[in-house]
C-alpha cells in the first residue's frame, strides 16, 4: 500500500458502526442488523434456542457461585451477572480447535466451552491457581493480571499460523484492560503479523469503581482498532443474537486469513466487582435499575416466546439443565477439597531443584511431626 | 559430569583476546579431542548455538527487536534470517512485553521461542509477563502447560555504555521461582549453555555479559556439538564449574566477573597465594554441592559480582555457604560487588566495577594471621 495516500474506504471498513449492532431489541423484537458496511442476519432459530439455554445456565452459575461465596465455600467470585450474553457468545462462536483466553470474570464462558465446573472453580475456591487442563478444551487459564493474556492469545495464533493450523483465538478483556500497555501491544502485534485473533472487549462500564469516562475519551473502544489497522465493531452486549452474528463474522474473517478484529460489546456489570466490593460507593441504584430491563435473558426469552420457539416444556427442561449444573457446583464445592502440600514443590520446574527437594522434605517432616502429636 | 567449560586465564579482563585453555573434551567426544580448535568469539558461539538448535528442531524460533536482517545490535542473530527464513527469525514491533507475552503463547502452542531483549534495562517493560506468566504458568497449571522458552538478555557493564545499558539485573530474575537463570562466562559455555537452555522444558533467562561478547577463545566446536548431542539431559543447568584450581581461598563468580576473578587469581599466584575460582554459571538452580565442597577445601571465600551487593545474588551465595560450611571456614565470607548505587556513567564505571585490586585487598583481609 502506498503509505502516503490512504484509501478513503479504509476508514469506513475499519471504523465501527455509529450504533452498536443490535438484532433483538429490549422488547424482544427483531431489529434490522444492517450497518453501513455489514448486513448481519439473525442467527438460526435452533442456535438462538441453544444460546438461550446457555444463558439460563450461565445466570444460574453466577448466582450459585455468589451464594457459595456467602456460604464460605469459595474465596471470591467476580460475577458476570448481566453479561451472560457476552460469555455465551464468546464460547459459541468458536470451533472445537479454536482457543479462548478468558479473564477472572469469564467463568461462564469457560464453562460454556465445556470445562468441568468444579475444576473451573479451583482458582476461586482457593485450592489451586487453575484447576483445568488448558489443552483439554483449548481454554487458557483465567487471567487475573489485566490484558496480559491478550499477548498469549497472539502467541498461540502466531504459532498456529506458522504451523499451518486452522485455529482462531478469541481473547476476552474488559473496558479497564483497554488502558493497559499489553492491550496496545497485543493488538499491534496481532495486526502486524496478520494473525487470526478476535479481541473481544466486554465494556461493562466499570473497572471496579472507575467509570469508562475516566478510562478513555475515544469515541468508542472499538474505534481504537483503526489505530492498529484492523476493523472494529460495536455490538449490543446484552443481545445474544447480535453478538453471535458479529463474533461469527469476525471469527470467519480470521479463519479465512483476514487477520484480527476488535469487537466492543456494550454491557453492564449488574453486581459489585466481587463480593468484597461495594458498588453503592460509586454508582447509584437508579443507574443499575435502568439496566434491568435490558437484561440479556429477558430479551431473548421474549423473542423466543413471541416466535413460538420456547414452549413451557422446553423452558422446564432448560431450567432443569441449569439446576443440574448448579447442583454439580454445590456438591463439588461443598465437598471438602483435599490439597496435597507436596504439590507446592512439584510443578515449579519440570525437575525439582535440589533446593526445592530440601524444602519439600522440611515441610514433610513438619507435617509428619504434627501428625504424630495430633 | 564432564566439564566442558573453557577457562580463560586472562591477566587483564579488559583485553579482548585472552589466551584460553582448551575446551576439555568429554568422554563421548574423546576421539575429537585433538581435532580442530578454532578461534571463536563469545558472540559467535551464541549464534552457532541458535543456528544448531534451529537446524535440529524446527519449532525453535527467534524474535525480538532488530534481530532479523540486521542480526541484532550485537549481531548475535547474524545470518539466522538469511539461513532459516523470516518465519524462523524475525523482527517484532518495539515492545518488550509484547515480545515476551507473544513468546508465552507460542510456547503454549508447540514452539520454542528464543527472544532477545536488546539491553538489560530495556527488558523491564516485560517484567510482568516474566514474573506473572513465564515463571508461573507450569505451576499454575500443575505442569499441564510448560513454557520451553529462552529470554536472552545482554547484560552488565564494563563496555562504556550510557545510562540504562549496563544493569546487572539478575537479582530480579533469580528471586522469581519458576525461572532458570543462566550466566555463562566463556565462549564454550555460551554455546553449550544456550543449547541447554533452548532444550530445557522450563523457561530460561539467559544473561549474556556484554563485555565478553567479543572476547575470543580457542574452542573445538565439533567437540562441543558432540558433547551436547551425546548427553540426554541439560548438563550445564544447575552445575557450577571450577574455572581454576587453587588451595588458599575460593573466588566465587559468575558471568562478567569470572574473567576478573581469574585475573585476580593470576595476580595472587604471582604473590605466592593460590586462589581457586568457581564459575557459578547457573544462578538458578544453584549448585550448592560444587560451591560448598570447594569452599570446605580452602576454608576461605570471596564472592564477586558486578550487581549492587545489597540483597543480591552475591548476598545469597554468602548466606548459603555460611549456613552450610560454617565449621569449615577460617574466615567470614566476604563480597566484592558493585556499590549500592545506580549504574554509573562511563567515565566513572571503573570505580564501580569489582577489579583485581579490590578483590585482592579483600582476599588479604581473610584473617590469614589466625593460621
Amino acid at each position: 500500500m502506498n503509505q502516503l495516500s490512504i484509501p478513503v474506504l479504509t476508514d469506513e471498513l475499519m471504523l465501527p458502526s455509529l450504533q452498536p449492532v443490535r438484532l433483538i431489541d429490549e422488547t424482544g423484537t427483531a431489529a434490522a442488523g444492517r450497518t453501513s458496511k455489514e448486513n448481519y442476519p439473525l442467527p438460526e432459530e435452533q442456535t438462538l434456542l441453544r444460546g438461550y439455554a446457555q444463558l439460563v445456565t450461565g445466570r444460574r452459575v453466577n448466582d450459585q457461585a455468589s451464594a457459595l461465596v456467602r456460604q464460605g465455600r469459595m474465596a471470591v467470585y467476580p460475577s458476570s451477572h448481566g453479561q451472560e450474553a457476552c460469555q455465551v457468545a464468546a464460547a459459541m462462536c468458536l470451533a472445537d480447535g479454536d482457543w479462548l483466553f478468558p479473564t477472572y470474570r469469564d467463568t461462564v464462558a469457560v464453562m460454556a466451552r465445556g470445562v468441568d465446573p468444579v475444576q473451573v472453580m479451583e482458582l476461586l475456591r482457593g485450592s489451586w491457581h487453575s484447576g483445568y487442563d488448558p489443552y483439554e478444551h483449548n481454554v487458557a487459564t483465567q487471567s487475573t493480571p489485566l490484558a496480559t493474556q491478550l499477548l498469549h492469545a497472539v502467541g498461540v495464533a502466531h504459532a498456529a499460523k506458522l504451523r499451518g493450523q486452522d485455529t482462531v483465538v478469541l481473547a476476552l478483556c474488559g473496558d479497564g484492560a483497554s488502558s493497559e500497555g499489553d492491550f496496545h501491544e497485543a493488538l499491534n502485534f496481532a495486526a502486524v503479523f496478520h494473525l487470526p485473533v478476535v479481541f473481544f472487549v466486554q465494556n461493562n462500564e466499570y473497572a471496579i469503581s472507575v467509570p469508562l469516562s475516566q478510562q478513555s475519551v475515544a469515541p468508542s473502544l472499538a474505534h481504537k482498532a483503526i489505530g492498529y489497522g484492523m476493523p472494529g465493531e460495536r455490538v449490543d452486549g446484552n443481545d445474544l443474537a447480535a453478538l453471535l452474528a458479529v463474533l461469527g463474522n469476525v471469527v470467519q474473517r480470521a479463519r479465512g486469513g483476514g487477520g484480527p478484529s476488535l469487537v466492543e460489546a456494550h454491557t453492564y456489570r449488574m453486581q459489585s466487582h466481587t463480593n468484597a466490593d461495594d458498588a453503592s460507593r460509586y454508582r447509584t441504584e437508579d443507574e443499575v435499575r435502568a439496566w434491568e430491563p435490558r437484561d440479556p435473558l429477558l430479551r431473548l426469552r421474549s423473542y423466543l416466546l413471541a416466535a413460538n420457539l420456547l414452549t413451557d416444556a422446553e423452558e422446564g427442561r432448560i431450567a432443569a439443565d441449569a439446576e443440574a449444573v448448579a447442583t454439580v457446583l454445590r456438591d463439588g464445592l461443598n465437598a471438602e477439597v483435599t490439597v496435597d502440600p507436596q504439590d507446592l514443590f512439584r510443578f515449579v520446574y519440570s525437575t525439582p531443584t535440589p533446593q526445592l527437594i530440601e524444602q519439600a522434605q522440611l515441610l514433610a517432616e513438619e507435617l509428619s511431626r504434627e501428625g504424630a502429636t495430633s | 559430569m564432564t566439564t566442558l567449560s573453557a577457562s580463560p586465564t586472562a591477566a587483564d579482563p579488559s583485553v579482548q583476546t585472552p589466551p584460553v585453555t582448551a575446551a576439555q573434551a568429554p568422554a563421548a567426544a574423546a576421539g575429537a579431542a585433538a581435532a580442530q580448535q578454532q578461534s571463536l568469539t563469545f558472540a559467535k558461539a551464541l549464534t552457532l548455538a541458535m543456528a544448531d538448535s534451529m537446524a535440529a528442531d524446527d519449532t525453535v524460533v527467534i524474535f525480538g527487536e532488530d534481530v532479523g536482517v540486521l542480526g541484532g545490535v550485537f549481531r548475535i542473530t547474524d545470518g539466522l534470517t538469511k539461513r532459516f527464513g523470516r518465519e524462523r527469525c524475525f523482527d517484532t514491533p518495539l515492545a518488550e512485553s509484547g515480545i515476551v507475552g507473544m513468546a508465552v503463547g507460542m510456547a503454549m502452542n508447540g514452539m520454542k521461542p528464543v527472544v532477545e531483549m536488546q539491553f538489560d534495562a530495556f527488558a523491564y517493560p516485560a517484567f510482568e509477563q516474566v514474573v506473572s506468566h513465564v515463571a508461573k504458568m507450569a505451576n499454575r497449571t500443575k505442569g499441564k502447560v510448560r513454557l520451553p522458552m529462552v529470554i536472552r538478555i545482554p547484560y552488565a557493564g564494563g563496555i562504556g555504555g550510557v545510562e540504562h545499558h549496563c544493569d546487572s539485573s539478575e537479582a530480579y530474575y533469580v528471586h522469581t521461582p519458576g525461572l532458570t537463570v543462566l550466566a555463562p562466562s566463556t565462549a564454550a559455555d555460551a554455546y553449550l549453555m544456550l543449547r541447554d537452555a533452548i532444550s530445557s522444558p522450563d523457561p530460561v533467562v539467559f544473561l549474556e555479559p556484554k563485555k565478553l561478547y567479543f572476547a575470543r577463545e580457542n574452542v573445538d566446536i565439533d567437540a562441543l556439538r558432540a558433547a551436547f548431542e551425546s548427553t540426554a539431559a541439560a548438563t550445564s543447568i544447575g552445575r557450577a564449574v571450577i574455572a581454576r584450581e587453587g588451595t588458599d581461598a575460593t573466588l566465587i563468580a559468575y558471568g562478567p566477573s569470572v574473567p576478573t576473578a581469574l585475573a585476580a587469581a593470576d595476580a595472587a599466584a604471582a604473590e605466592g597465594r593460590s586462589l581457586q575460582v568457581i564459575d557459578v554459571r547457573s544462578l538458578v538452580p544453584f549448585d550448592d554441592e560444587t560451591v560448598c565442597s570447594a569452599v570446605r577445601r580452602t576454608g576461605r571465600a570471596v564472592v564477586i559480582a558486578e550487581a549492587p551487593g545489597f540483597a543480591s545474588v552475591a548476598a545469597e551465595i554468602v548466606a548459603r555457604v555460611q549456613e552450610r560450611c560454617f565449621h569449615s571456614l577460617a574466615a567470614p565470607l566476604r563480597r566484592v560487588t558493585g556499590f549500592d548505587i545506580p549504574y554509573p556513567a562511563p567515565k566513572l564505571e571503573q570505580h564501580y566495577l569489582p577489579g583485581v585490586d579490590r578483590i585482592l585487598d579483600v582476599v588479604d583481609e581473610l584473617q590469614w594471621e589466625d593460621q
